[in-house]
């Protein structure tokens, strides 16, 4: 019956998963770039939140609150003053410098952070340890369930936005079309100053449930961008809830695998990564109706 | 329009002057970097066999990068494969410079189904799979106790050699491989394989349509480059003597990569190796500065990738016109100057 | 008054000239034909207008003011819209929503998603179709009230007729004459030399990015305009083409 809540323990874990795949997800479908950088934002944020803790009692939740429109303008900053330049160059150049963020920013934490592994788990209060018991080999904990809900709200946010919002659209519709979309009264470079923005936001969320739920040191980015990435493949990229599907069946992976043996939890996810990249259907990007 | 005559006497070379001088120049310095152990010591000679190992990375991901349009960011995958293969072989009585060798072949080999599979994929997808491949084959790596598991494991079959001698073969080995590859490297871009590749970075689509063989093109490319990765993983073992999964299978390597070959000139032949020698002295200046100097790099890449993204070379190569390979094409026209076609 | 004033206009796609040196004045309320074979140079032109194009040289003036720096997006809030070759519709968006989103950066006008609909009436029933469903007819349609949504006041049209069957371009048409009528500033693009000449009151005639010939559509007889299109006469005083 192990296998059961393993499954549950998974699904609970793609929470985290599609909170950190969504961000990427993003600013994929918008701009078509993957940002190498983007795990490493997240731990950024986590960052953040301690220096808030640090002078403010509160609970983690509530610390990101200023945190956020921090990210916000660190984002839209970051994407008109950097990448904007580097959209131009050709699929290479957006690769490159966000890897070369990444190492920046990894080294600036270790700097001014010290390479000890940290955790907010500790002043996250009673939800951190609370859980439910379903039956007698499954329960449900409470920052699982907490972290998963998060997700889905936020993906649903997200949704709404670019469904129905007249900015949503348009960033839709600068996402299919960037140059026309100059034409029709769109300026192309704000709406995606404004997608990176929510992209490194809703990272830096990522970053404080992983925080919470488990501990974070300045190089512990990379590891959250593959899983991110490979949430996202998963998943499909038809829409954004596929970034949340895609993190379920990578975090039910991952548990599966720890449940067979501890050392093969990471391995799993990466084997059900190259086998859905090695499908037909596998690692095709394309936003949906893409083409016309 | 009236049709023209044809020029007369028009002659297709490949070689122009300097090209000549300047491989005819080359070709004693490689002599004397042969002399390398004989006459410097065994600490400068470890600190070449650094320099050449850095070169051949450079190649190869410029090989990926440049010539076939494939960022890798998981070439770690055949530096650690190279260099835990030496080890599986040695452990099963080889001897380790041969064992080198054969590590290297065994990452070519593998390297072929392996691209059937991430060949499919194109720009980001690309780069991140080869990332996770890396990592997972660390990972299964990292579970054999026979090759140290997750702490690590040396070469103690090479203490069987002098410092001295093992520190001389060791960079014969290296130098040997490094020219073998940039060689392999040279002859491949020079052919018509060459120029079928151009094409299928200025425009797959285009080139495909041509009959140009795109995905066997990027094969080719991408089974040299895991063997050139191999043999540096290898010989990063025999120079260094110890490695372990988390450092060998890291993507600090692709950092590496990236930096030189950004810097020195990606899609050039000599760029990469002039960004090698650039990382080579950074290192050396800088390497015990810890964080700052990873800044530097990161930093570095950054603005080469948005400012500079031909590179050193490849912005002289723009603004002087030097080329210093016969590695394009020259029309010389009769009682004028010589005028340049395309590379 | 004049509304739109090119001067010295040279516009390049890397190396290549596309656009050598046009200089060009459109009056309000003028309708002017831009004609000439693929490669002239007229939809660069177009697009040099809408700041989609940045030009190497040269200067365009609106209403008075310099605008060569100033962006597409921006232009379109002073009242410059184009209906791009191919239509370009985003795909994935309905009618409705390509409609919307031409229409947040606009001027004040009697054009509303409402009012389109009522002057394109077979966009009626398919509001909520995705535009990649659409078909020329209805995309060109779709793409016309796009711009007009904005309440230009100079609209530009590259080859609203291209891929089109001819009932759908007697619809497009029939639209651009009531527009006309209502005193709109307009540029049209046009491969069809009849229709050109019929909607236009000027035409000009470009080849190989300059102007070859211009003048007042009634005054240009036929044979003049196919000269200048293909470029014959520069052909035939070369001695390369008899007759």
């Amino acid at each position: 019956m192990g296998w059961v809540n393993a499954v549950v323990q998974g699904v609970l874990l793609g929470g985290v998963y599609a909170l950190f795949a969504c961000g990427l997800a993003l600013m994929f479908g918008v701009m078509r770039i993957i940002n190498l950088a983007h795990g490493d934002v997240a731990v950024l944020g986590a960052y953040l939140v301690l220096v808030v803790l640090d002078h403010w009692n509160v609970s983690p939740f509530l610390a990101i609150v200023p945190v956020l429109p921090v990210m916000l303008i660190i984002g839209y900053v970051f994407q008109r003053a950097v990448l904007e330049r580097s959209l131009r160059s050709g699929v290479l150049v957006p690769l490159l410098t966000t890897f070369g963020l990444s190492i920046v920013i990894q080294n600036l934490l270790l700097e001014k952070f010290s390479p000890d592994v940290r955790s907010l788990g500790g002043q996250a209060g009673s939800v951190v340890t609370a859980s439910w018991q379903i039956t007698s080999q499954i329960s449900i904990s409470a920052i699982g369930a907490l972290t998963l809900g998060v997700a889905v709200a936020i993906l649903g946010g997200l949704q709404l936005f670019l469904a129905k919002t007249p900015a949503g659209r348009r960033m839709r519709a600068t996402a299919q079309d960037p140059d026309t979309a100059e034409l029709v009264g769109i300026d192309s470079r704000a709406v995606y100053a404004r997608a990176t923005a929510i992209a490194v936001a809703i990272a830096a969320i990522g970053g404080l449930f992983l925080a919470v739920r488990s501990t974070f040191d300045p190089f512990a980015g990379p590891t959250q961008l593959i899983f991110a990435f490979e949430a996202v493949v998963i998943g499909g990229l038809g829409s954004l809830w596929g970034t949340l599907a895609g993190g379920i069946v990578l975090g039910v992976a991952q548990t599966i695998g720890e449940q067979i043996n501890p050392e093969y939890s990471a391995l799993a996810g990466h084997l059900v990564f190259l086998v859905v990249l090695a499908s037909p259907r596998g690692g095709i990007f394309r936003l949906r109706g893409a083409s016309a | 329009m009236t049709p023209e005559a044809p020029v007369a006497g028009v002659v297709v070379q490949r070689w122009n002057r300097l090209s000549i001088g300047f491989t005819s120049v080359f070709g004693l310095f490689a002599v004397a970097l042969f002399l390398v152990p004989v006459v410097l010591s065994a600490n400068s000679t470890e600190k070449m066999t650094s320099l050449l190992i850095l070169v051949l990375l450079a190649a190869m991901w410029n090989a990926l990068a440049g010539y076939g349009g494939l960022v890798s960011v998981g070439q770690q995958a055949f530096i650690g494969l190279g260099a835990y293969g030496t080890v599986w072989l040695v452990n099963h009585n080889m001897n380790p410079y041969r064992a080198m060798i054969v590590a290297a072949l065994f990452c070519a080999a593998l390297s072929i189904p392996l691209s059937f599979l991430v060949l499919r994929f194109r720009g980001a997808q690309f780069a991140i799979g080869m990332w996770v491949v890396a990592e997972a084959v660390g990972i299964l790596v990292s579970f054999d106790q026979s090759l140290g598991a997750g702490s690590g494991t040396s070469l103690l079959a090479l203490n069987y050699y002098s410092p001295s001698k093992r520190q001389a073969d060791t960079y014969w080995l290296t130098l040997g491989m490094t020219a073998f590859f940039l060689v392999a490297l040279f002859l491949l871009v020079r052919s018509r394989l060459g120029v079928s590749l151009q094409a299928i970075r200025d425009d797959e689509h285009a080139a495909a349509s041509l009959g140009v063989r795109v995905v066997a093109g990027k094969r080719i490319l991408f089974v040299l480059a895991a063997a050139g990765c191999g043999a540096a993983g290898a010989m990063t073992l025999a120079n260094t003597l110890f490695i372990e999964p988390s450092s060998i299978f890291g993507v600090d390597w692709t950092a590496y990569m990236i930096f030189m070959v950004l810097v020195g000139g990606v899609g050039t032949f000599e760029g990469p190796i002039i960004g090698a020698v650039i990382l080579f002295l950074i290192q050396n200046e800088y390497g015990n500065d810890g964080v700052w100097y990873l800044v530097g790099l990161g930093g570095a890449a950054m603005f080469f990738a948005l400012l500079l993204p031909r590179g050193v070379w490849g912005a002289a190569r723009e603004r002087y016109g030097i080329r210093l390979l016969p590695l394009g094409y020259h029309l010389r026209v009769p009682r004028r100057p010589a005028t340049r076609a395309a590379e | 008054m004049t509304l739109l004033s090119l001067q010295g206009i040279e516009a390049r796609h890397g190396l290549l000239p596309a656009v050598r040196g046009i200089s060009l004045d459109v009056a309000e309320g003028e309708t002017i034909a831009l004609v000439g074979a693929n490669g002239a140079g007229k939809t660069t032109l177009l697009r040099t207008i809408a700041g989609a194009h940045k030009p190497a040289a040269g200067r365009v003036f609106f209403a008075g003011e310099d605008i060569t720096r100033v962006r597409a997006h921006d232009r379109v809030r002073m009242g410059i819209a184009l209906v791009p070759e191919g239509r370009r519709l985003f795909p994935a968006l309905t009618v409705e929503e390509n409609l919307l989103v031409g229409a947040q950066r606009t001027r004040p006008g009697r054009w509303t998603v409402e009012a389109i609909l009522e002057a394109f009436p077979l966009l009626k029933p398919l509001r909520d179709r995705r535009a990649a469903t659409l078909s020329g007819g209805e995309q060109q349609a779709t793409a016309i009230g796009r711009a007009l949504i904005a309440n230009p006041r100079l609209l530009l049209l590259d080859e609203v007729s291209l891929g089109l069957a001819p009932i759908a371009v007697e619809g497009v048409y029939r639209s651009l004459q009531l527009l006309i009528d209502e005193g709109s500033t307009i540029v049209l693009v046009e491969q069809d030399l009849t229709r050109a000449r019929a909607v236009a009151k000027r035409v000009v005639c470009m080849l190989e990015g300059s102007v070859a010939l211009e003048g007042a559509s009634g005054e240009l007889s036929r044979e003049r305009i196919t000269e200048a299109y293909f470029g014959l006469r520069r052909a035939r005083e070369a001695g390369t083409w008899a007759g």
